[in-house]
């Protein structure tokens, strides 16, 4: 491909941002650190946008942009390479477009905070790190941005370190990290070993033209896979790795809206996008994607139900959306996978963008139960989050509709011959349960009276964290028509523009193209899906907001609606008894309380104090006593001799 | 003469030797004492590297011996030194008294 | 070849021991020591034209009826040794001014402590490697007592003395039996005579005892335990000295000798094997504890010889390159962690508990930042030195199909992450308690020499390729 792009200038903007906030903005004025840190992103994102206007994204190659060599040493030979296809390209896109929108929601967000100037600059450096990793031409490099931005994360997350459970968070997410890092490393080298390269031109090719590895055949590709998806369920907050983003929410809001919603998360689905031809040639793996994704998504969908803290709520929210996106692309459906990425990173942002504002409007309060009302307190937060509940509850016409949808179809063996059925009623049931969720936390928070103080005094947010919130609610709402299905008469386009990207892994999973003749199906499928998600939406309007003024009602005109207040009262119960206590309880009970505090925190605290008494008993044997080294030296010796002697003896 | 000892004579000897200064340095306690215990091992070494050298007939390892001779007298005096040092600060010599360093 | 050609095969040598002789001599005579200080460094920076001279007019090859070889591999490492002597001797200034050590012999030791390392690097005969291992040893144990009047400095001398020389008792034994199996002490003549004979037992059993001697000046489980008493009773800077020098220069013998001479010697590679693993286990576990930072980095050490330990194990040319590059990558991060320590230490080293950096990114920006950009190279943090190393070791690990200490090792590497992350932690993320010790102001000395440590580890994490052709060009003796 001729022509330069200049790519390297979209990651190195905001790095520069963040050396200049870093190092000159202690003595500046604030309105000079959100000039550099806003700037800095916007710039990107404009330049980001130009070149891919002036792109040629029909002739459907990869551009590959040399920078420089970086390790060239005997047979080692790799470069600071950037990798630009459409892929990536709606990578760049969510990046830098959400990631400056959130920025300009930080200047109003933390306006008043005394860390302002360090608060911008790790944002930037956030945005750099994770350009890197997007638009990384090697596996190397991609792992460079890939801790970076773990290193952000951990920055960010233990921000107000004032705060002990900021800081333990910020640990725990490192730790937790670590651990995918380890699979990710141990990947990396592997690739290294078997193909030769590490660079995405070379390593692509080399590999669609190795043997598909079956399930009876499962050899090294397969091992690498799965060492993948070890590294991108400890990014993307995947069974079992994802007990760390509950607690990241310690952060402040925009850094979970940017990182802990949009972005970083997002890095797991994103890698193995990137690695479909290893995937599709390792269908074991793939199936273990798909069982993971599918397996978090109603996991922490259960878990949602039963919180109280709004941000935990969103946090299991995401976990339980991320879990779709491994669906997608565990059954082969990269571009729905992608597609819901997308359209994730606007409602979502903005839900927790939303969250803040809440957050914002009553002092800092985050529990639900304390909230309510709000609706006219602060109407434009309201309107925007019912905006974004409607995308993510998956209603017809919005965005996540359209890529919800889109995996769910693909998700059934209809759509593709790797889905099944099983995987279908997963996703579906947790469709049902996301609606339900996300409007228990509307209702909650927006609907009946007041619960508090603070909720009586609540105040809207400045313009300049509500004109973002705008921005994002006319995506959440339109976004979904870059891909409108054929089955409803659009025509695919988001699908057709990655399509390139997945060429060479669909060449071994021919993803249902001949699907035609199901468009009557799918259509009924898509019903199907909107009507269990107004069920969910239902269910938390009669249990949320019916009930209470039924209640009061009831109070005053006691006699005359009796019977009504009966039945009601019956229908309560039934649905008390047979769906929400159940559910409420046994996820409380089983999930939250027995697996995920119970177990896996556990695990995580017993492990990290079991590797503390190891370390206490390692130091035992550092008696002091002179006598007792000169003992283990020769306790040692004799062992080595011994060794040694047997060997030769034999 | 090698003619008239053969080597495992010399082999035995200095494995004795080396076994005694081990345990010494395991089991004395004052200092100087395990040092000369730390020399007798070195003696050891020096047998077997003389006795290898004229059963083998090559020079080298009498002068590997010369070489340990005065890398052993080195070792001594900068050893010394350092009891005295650790004398001065702590009034003993006894090795199981250092025990402020551990864990 | 005259006498004066072969002693230019020991350039480097040569002058830092005139050097040496004469601080030794000037000493009575000059009352400020520093300038003694900066004659050391004059020595150095001569024997580092000296070594670029050496290469420049290509004085390789044998010298000394074939006792020394000048290789790649012997410039490699002594290069990375008058670096090591360069800061060490640079961040010792204040230091002994600091806590009123006014000998000038400071400075000599070091050098010739230097001198000893470049030896064992040049050495391919045993009775060589055995003189400059002493040289090297000695003038160590010296160092580490160097604070007279501190009980623990006493302390950590004698351990380290009277261990040492024990264990270097086992490696002369070996050295002993290994002459008296094959007639000769150079390596190459060991290789072959081992090579064209039946194994005798004799064989065997040395390179076990050899074992425990170079196990032991690396600081490789079993025979760690007196890395952490040791590290954390010597003054820092020698402190910092030991964990990078002589365990790097103990590292070339080790190689040199088991890969040529005890090659043909079966069994080792499983001694390496459990080794390793065990220095990692022991070191990460124990350092996890840990809440003298000193101590701390001395397990840590302990730990990162085990990773060294693995690149050996694939006993490959590449495994090799990825040592001498990670030696390079170990000494710039652990030195500038002990630089940090030295100066933070302030007078009698008062401040070396973990908690004692309490807020420090907030009192001292600049020396917290240089502190955590050394820490997440040990962790290997990709963009630092310490990521590439770990790289190369454990790619060359897998390309020897050594698949389960290549896991072990990445996972013993994800266990260390914890403990590094703690001083971060307490830097960052805690307010300056009112006991914390006052901001002392960096003095030049030091802050120059912390920045070209920052700037090493930087360099070989975004520009590792210079320093790895290097290596791996030194590695091809093995060829």
């Amino acid at each position: 491909m001729s022509g330069s792009y200049h790519l390297w200038l979209i990651p190195l903007l905001p790095l520069a941002g963040a050396a200049i906030n870093g190092l000159l903005g202690r003595t500046r004025p604030r309105s000079f650190v959100s000039a550099v840190g806003v700037g800095s992103v916007s710039l990107a994102c404009a330049y980001a946008f130009f070149t891919f206007l002036r792109f040629p994204w029909h002739a459907g190659d990869a551009y590959v942009e040399r920078i420089a060599p970086w390790v060239v040493a005997g047979n080692l030979q790799i470069d600071f390479s950037l990798y630009l296809d459409p892929l990536s390209a709606v990578m760049v896109a969510v990046v830098t477009g959400v990631g400056l929108l959130i920025h300009i929601y930080s200047v109003g967000y933390m306006a008043h905070d005394p860390g302002y100037y360090r608060f911008f600059s790790y944002l930037n450096l956030f945005t750099f790190f994770m350009l890197t990793l997007v638009l990384a031409g090697n596996y190397l490099l991609m792992f460079v941005g890939w801790e970076g931005v773990g290193l952000c994360s951990y920055l960010l997350i233990g921000y107000w370190f004032t705060k002990k459970s900021a800081a333990d968070a910020g640990k725990k997410a490192f730790i937790v990290n670590r651990v995918g890092d380890f699979g990710f490393t141990l990947a990396v080298i592997s690739i290294y070993w078997m193909v030769g390269s590490l660079e995405f031109r070379q390593v692509f090719p080399a590999v669609a033209s190795m043997p598909k590895e079956t399930p009876m055949s499962a050899g090294p590709l397969t091992w690498i896979c799965l060492l993948l998806l070890m590294g991108a369920a400890g990014k993307s907050a995947q069974l079992p790795l994802y007990v760390w983003l509950p607690d990241a929410m310690e952060g402040p809001t925009p850094v979970s809206a940017l990182i802990h919603a949009a972005t970083m998360v997002t890095a797991g689905v994103y890698m193995v996008a990137r690695s479909g031809v290893l995937f599709t040639h390792a269908p074991l793996a793939m199936t273990a994607v798909a069982v993971v994704g599918a397996a978090t998504a109603l996991f922490a969908a259960t878990i949602g139900v039963t919180q109280t803290d709004i941000k935990r709520v969103l946090a299991y929210s995401t976990i339980s959306q991320l879990g779709y996106m491994f669906l997608a692309c565990g059954v082969g459906a990269f571009g729905a996978g992608i597609f819901h990425l997308m359209t994730h990173a606007f409602f979502k942002a903005l839900l927790f963008l939303g969250a803040g504002s809440v957050i914002h409007a009553i002092a800092g309060e985050q529990d639900m139960r304390k909230m309510g009302g709000l609706r006219q307190a602060i109407p434009w937060t309201y309107g925007t989050f019912l905006a974004a509940a409607l995308a993510i509850a998956g209603i017809f016409p919005l965005s996540g509709f359209v890529s919800k949808d889109a995996i769910l179809w693909k998700a059934s063996p209809l759509g593709s011959p790797s889905g099944s059925w099983l995987y279908w009623l997963v996703g579906l049931a947790t469709a049902g349960l996301t609606a339900f969720y996300v409007f228990r936390l509307f209702f909650l928070t927006f609907h009946g009276e007041p619960r508090s103080e603070a909720a009586h005094h609540a105040h809207e947010s400045p313009r300049v964290m509500l004109a973002p919130l705008a921005v994002l609610a006319f995506l959440s709402v339109v976004g979904g028509f870059v891909g409108w299905p054929k089955a409803l008469g659009g025509h695919d386009r988001f699908e057709a523009f990655l399509a390139p990207v997945f060429r060479l892994a669909e060449e071994l999973a021919p993803a249902a193209h001949a699907a035609q003749e199901h468009a009557a199906l799918e259509i009924g499928f898509s019903l199907l899906a909107v009507g269990v998600a107004a069920l969910g939406i239902g269910l938390a309007w009669l249990l949320y907001v019916a009930r209470p003024r039924l209640a009061e009602r009831s109070a005053e005109r006691l006699g005359a609606l009796y019977r009504l207040v009966l039945n009601k009262y019956y229908v309560d119960e039934a649905y008390n008894f047979a769906i929400v206590r159940p559910l409420v309880v046994g996820s409380t009970r089983l999930l939250w309380r027995a697996i995920d505090v119970g177990v896996i925190d556990a695990a995580v605290d017993g492990v990290a104090q079991g590797a503390r008494n190891i370390g206490g008993a390692a130091r035992r044997l550092q008696s002091g006593n002179i006598r007792s080294y000169a003992g283990w030296v020769l306790a040692g010796a004799v062992l080595v001799v011994s060794f040694m002697t047997f060997l030769w003896a034999k | 003469m090698p003619g008239n000892v053969p080597i495992t004579h010399y082999l035995f000897l200095s494995t004795a030797l080396f076994t005694l200064g081990v345990i010494g340095v395991l089991a004395r306690r004052n200092i100087v004492i395990i040092l000369m215990s730390i020399e007798l091992i070195l003696n050891a070494v020096n047998i077997n590297l003389v006795a290898f050298s004229r059963h083998l007939a090559s020079v080298s390892g009498q002068a590997f011996a010369v070489f340990i001779i005065a890398d052993a007298a080195a070792e001594a005096a900068v050893g010394l030194g350092i009891i005295i040092a650790m004398f001065r600060n702590r009034g003993t010599i006894q090795a199981d008294e250092l025990d402020l360093l551990k864990w | 070849m005259s006498y004066g050609a072969q002693i230019l095969r020991l350039l480097p040598e040569a002058i830092l021991t005139v050097f040496g002789v004469a601080i030794m001599l000037a000493d009575p005579l000059v009352r400020r020591k520093r300038a003694l200080g900066y004659l050391a460094v004059g020595g150095l920076v001569v024997a580092l034209l000296g070594t670029v001279l050496m290469v420049q007019q290509g004085w390789w090859g044998p010298a000394f009826s074939g006792h020394i070889l000048n290789d790649p591999f012997a410039v490699f490492f002594r290069v990375l040794f008058l670096l090591i002597g360069l800061l060490v001797v640079c961040s010792s200034f204040d230091y002994l001014e600091t806590n009123a050590i006014h000998h000038g012999e400071y400075y000599a030791l070091v050098l010739f402590s230097i001198v000893g390392q470049g030896l064992m690097a040049a050495s391919v005969e045993l009775v060589m490697i055995f003189i400059g291992l002493e040289i090297s040893s000695i003038a160590t144990y010296i160092l580490a007592g160097f604070r007279t009047r501190d009980v623990k400095s006493s302390e950590a001398a004698l351990k380290y003395f009277l261990l040492g020389s024990f264990a270097t008792a086992f490696l002369l034994y070996g050295i002993a039996l290994i002459f008296g199996a094959t007639g000769t002490t150079h390596l190459a003549e060991i290789r072959a005579a081992l090579r064209a004979g039946p194994m005798g037992p004799m064989a065997a059993v040395a390179a076990a005892l050899m074992f425990v001697g170079f196990g032991f000046k690396v600081s490789a489980a079993p025979f760690q335990v007196w890395t952490p008493d040791v590290y954390e009773g010597s003054p820092s800077p020698v402190a910092g000295f030991m964990s990078a020098g002589p365990k790097a220069a103990a590292f070339a013998v080790f190689l040199r000798v088991y890969l040529t001479a005890l090659q043909p010697v079966e069994g080792w590679f499983w001694l390496l094997w459990v080794s390793a693993l065990l220095s990692m286990c022991i070191g990460n576990f124990g350092a996890l504890v840990q809440t003298n930072i000193k101590r701390m980095l001395a397990y840590s050490s302990i730990a990162h010889a085990g990773y060294v330990l693995v690149a050996f194990a694939a006993r490959s040319e590449l495994g090799v390159a990825a040592v001498l590059f990670y030696m390079a990558a170990y000494a710039a991060m652990n030195l500038g962690a002990f630089i940090v320590v030295t100066h933070f230490g302030g007078e009698g080293e008062r401040h070396v508990s973990i908690d004692d950096y309490t807020g420090l990114g907030h009192r001292q920006p600049a020396l917290a930042a240089v502190l955590t950009i050394f820490l997440l190279s040990l962790i290997g943090i990709p963009l630092t030195g310490g990521f590439f190393g770990k790289f190369y070791i454990f790619q060359a690990a897998l390309k020897a199909k050594l698949i389960g200490l290549t896991i072990l090792g990445v996972l013993n590497s994800a266990v260390a992450s914890y403990y590094y992350l703690r001083v971060i932690v307490v830097m960052y993320m805690r307010e300056p308690a009112p006991t914390s010790p006052p901001a002392a102001r960096v003095p030049g000395a030091i802050s120059f020499v912390l920045s070209v440590a920052a700037i090493a580890v930087l360099y070989l994490g975004i520009f590792p390729g210079d320093v790895l052709q290097f290596a791996t060009r030194s590695a091809a003796f093995f060829r």
